[in-house]
């Protein structure tokens, strides 16, 4: 197990990087915890695949350090870091049995028979493999044999870090439950820490501990899933995070409060105050989850509804306001919606944010 | 025109594909495919499109059967999952090359593909090569193209799978506008719940070759006929817990008995499968009747604005899906609520005999 160190890294894919944007990585300076499970999220081309084939030893970095438990690692074959893979699609060799795919890493390093065949049969417990040990791999469907690509990625007890690149992609909805499920049991049982690469934010905040959130190669915001959503450090994970993402409305500020379309919305204290003064662009952010519209004698911003959405389990509701600008509400499915001459918004102090620059305020 | 596919079977090397499926889709209906990988999704549009010929029964177009009919006698457009796009030819010649082939006027092409690509939103890249764009835009691409044609028939193949969440959530929002107003019967292939709900229009379940149900689409989410629906119409899938109802009242899942509710009054008593959906099994009490459910927890996850428990009560495993941010780790003593007036109730043949009432008429 390890506890990884980024020491001012960044990475190029040009030899002469003019500015930030030759970099496909960004300067990051970041401590990775022994046993955690980090996610790193991000649309294609946010330098996610760049950042694990760095830590994996495929990619050299053009500045700056990898460190594992402290140990120089940056320049190290990816064979000579202690880690293990599990790639998109899975990695097998279908003429062997399961059990042997799964002992393969260990034979390979020339463990004893008894400690390969206690090991696997451990793994092969956690992963529901254990019925399947002894057939070959090729009759396998997908799901199974992502199972056991996953199995030969934990099988080993001194890897420093397990990486995942998109483990699930192959997987159907269904098995993706039970898939995630298990790889987060294991974590827990196992301890290990584990870095895994998505664009699907349910995969990340369902599996991570810790989710790293990496816009046009720069780390955005590096939290827990619930500072994720509810305190979004970046315009860019209020977008990204959450479905719909966050609501975004052009703002000005006055006297303590925000004023949208001539109406004055209320701010946590002193948040407006923190606002710097040479913003170019003032933002007010407000999930779908927790703008809601007013009870009966409530105040509250006058809006149009336009449509109502029956998603199943909950329902999102499409709301113009006077200036014409458009937010969603995410609703109970039991919740009654208002008729749309007397809807009204409300806005809560506490989770309406405040951006400048695309940056949070507070 | 309308499309009939009447008792069709596909055997294929001795392997049933398709089991006797008859399904009627009508002018200007959108409708979706919904079923895992292998439930015969994209056998079901190949036999629709005329790529592929039943083993057995018809397929019948306005009332004419074309069975045989090759696809290129048909007026069937398709759109896979990879992104299929001429890479030598701009944007533009690729929307238009299938009015280039039908000889259609240079004015007329230009003013279609214009029109096809400004509602795609893709109109400022027409000088473009494919190789320049990203997955999103070439994607949009491969469906101006289908669309530009006025086909009678679009077929599409999980058109959005191989993009990233947002740009899925972002083309699957657009869809229902893009088809609005349009005579052409749309079929698309999905294994996704939500993206079914996302577009609306019918959906046809499929499970193992067979059609399940076919219905408006929240009218199938919300009254799924059989166990089999209620597996693949719903994210997480629905709890399904072996349960009874006798003299001494309804248990389910190894828990205590108590009265049956309002809407299972006309069961007779005998062994019955009982669904709870994840979202209606929450961590504290949301009524004055709702039971109690004792359990061990296997994991929690947390997606910041909600909690999936795992947990596990003898032999039934519970799913529940919460509001909130609720820590808990394996082993740990759980109690969950479940409020009866939301159980399903299914017979021996996994077939649906009671269902929660009516939804209120504001989702309707």
């Amino acid at each position: 197990m390890a506890r990884i160190d980024l020491k001012e890294l960044a990475h190029s894919y040009m030899a002469m990087p003019s500015g930030p944007e030759d970099y496909a990585l960004r300067r990051m300076d970041h401590t990775w915890e022994d046993g955690g499970a980090y996610a790193l999220l991000g649309p294609s081309g946010c330098g996610k695949t760049t950042l694990l084939n760095i830590i994996s030893g495929l990619v050299k970095p053009s500045e700056g350090q990898v460190l594992f438990n402290g140990q120089e690692v940056t320049r190290l074959e990816p064979e000579h870091r202690n880690i293990a893979q599990v790639f998109q699609f899975p990695v097998i060799y279908d003429t062997m049995t399961v059990r042997q795919n799964l002992g393969f890493p260990l034979k390979n390093r020339g463990m004893e028979p008894s400690y390969i065949q206690e090991r696997v049969e451990t793994v092969a417990d956690m992963l529901g493999l254990t019925e399947s040990l002894d057939r070959k791999a090729v009759g396998l469907g997908a799901d199974e044999k992502q199972k056991i690509s996953m199995g030969r990625g934990l099988v080993r007890e001194d890897v420093g870090a397990v990486l995942f690149d998109e483990p699930l992609t192959v997987i159907d909805p269904h098995m993706k439950w039970q898939l995630r499920r298990k790889l987060k049991e294991l974590h827990e049982t196992l301890d290990l820490t584990l870095i895994y690469v998505t664009h699907d934010q349910i995969e990340a905040l369902t599996f991570a501990d810790k989710v790293v959130v990496l816009y046009g190669g720069k780390v955005v915001q590096l939290g827990t899933p619930q500072e994720l959503f509810e305190e979004p450090a970046h315009t860019f994970v209020g977008y990204f995070i959450g479905s719909p993402g966050m609501n975004f409305m052009d703002c000005r500020l006055d006297n303590g409060a925000a004023v949208v379309d001539g109406h004055r919305i209320d701010l946590a204290e002193g948040v407006a105050d923190r606002a710097p003064g040479d913003a170019k662009q003032l933002e007010l952010g407000i999930r779908p989850e927790f703008l809601r519209f007013a009870d009966e004698g409530e105040e509250g911003v006058p809006a149009n509804v336009d449509d109502i959405r029956d998603l199943g389990n909950f329902q999102i509701v499409t709301v113009t306001m006077g200036d014409g600008r458009r937010l969603q509400l995410k609703m109970d499915e039991e919740k009654a919606v208002p008729s749309s001459d007397n809807a009204r918004l409300v806005f809560p102090p506490q989770w309406t944010k405040l951006y400048a620059d695309s940056e949070l305020v507070g | 025109m309308t499309l009939s596919l009447d008792h069709v079977r596909k055997v294929v090397n001795g392997q049933p594909h398709i089991y006797d499926l008859s399904l009627t889709v009508k002018p200007g209906s959108f409708n979706v495919l919904l079923g895992l990988t292998l439930a015969g999704k994209t056998s079901t549009m190949r036999l629709m499109a005329g790529l592929d010929k039943p083993t057995s029964g018809r397929v019948v177009v306005n009332d004419r059967d074309v069975t045989g009919v090759p696809v290129q006698k048909r007026n069937v457009a398709m759109v896979y999952q990879q992104f299929i796009n001429y890479p030598a030819m701009t944007v533009f010649d690729n929307i238009a090359s299938p009015l280039k082939i039908a000889r259609i006027s240079k004015t007329e092409i230009r003013e279609r593909v214009h029109h096809e690509a400004e509602r795609l939103h893709i109109e400022h890249l027409l000088d473009r090569l494919p190789g320049e764009l990203s997955g999103g835009q070439q994607q949009r691409v491969a469906m101006a193209r289908a669309l530009v044609r006025d086909v009678e028939l679009l077929l599409m193949d999980e058109p959005l799978v191989n993009l990233d969440y947002k740009l899925r959530e972002e083309l699957r929002e657009e869809m229902s506008e893009i088809f609005r107003e349009r005579d052409s019967i749309v079929v698309y292939a999905t294994t996704d719940p939500m993206e079914a709900l996302t577009l609306g229009g019918n959906t046809a379940v499929l499970d193992r070759g067979r059609l399940v149900q076919y219905g408006a689409t929240p009218e199938v989410y919300h009254r799924p006929d059989s166990i089999p629906v209620t597996q693949v119409f719903s994210d997480p899938p629905m709890n399904i817990l072996d349960g009874d109802i006798s003299d001494d009242g309804l248990t389910f899942g190894g828990g205590e008995r108590f009265q049956p509710p309002d809407h299972f009054r006309d069961l007779p008593h005998g062994r019955y499968r009982i669904g709870i959906r994840p979202s209606h099994v929450k961590v504290n009490p949301q009524t004055d009747v709702d039971l109690p459910i004792e359990g061990n927890v296997d994991v929690a996850e947390v997606t910041g604005s909600e909690t999936f428990i795992h947990m596990r009560r003898g032999n039934s495993e519970w799913v529940v899906q919460d509001d909130g941010v609720h820590e808990y780790h394996l082993g740990d003593k759980l109690t969950v609520y479940v409020d009866p007036a939301h159980l399903f109730a299914f017979g021996d043949d996994d077939s649906l005999v009671a269902s929660p009432g009516a939804r209120s008429a504001h989702a309707a």
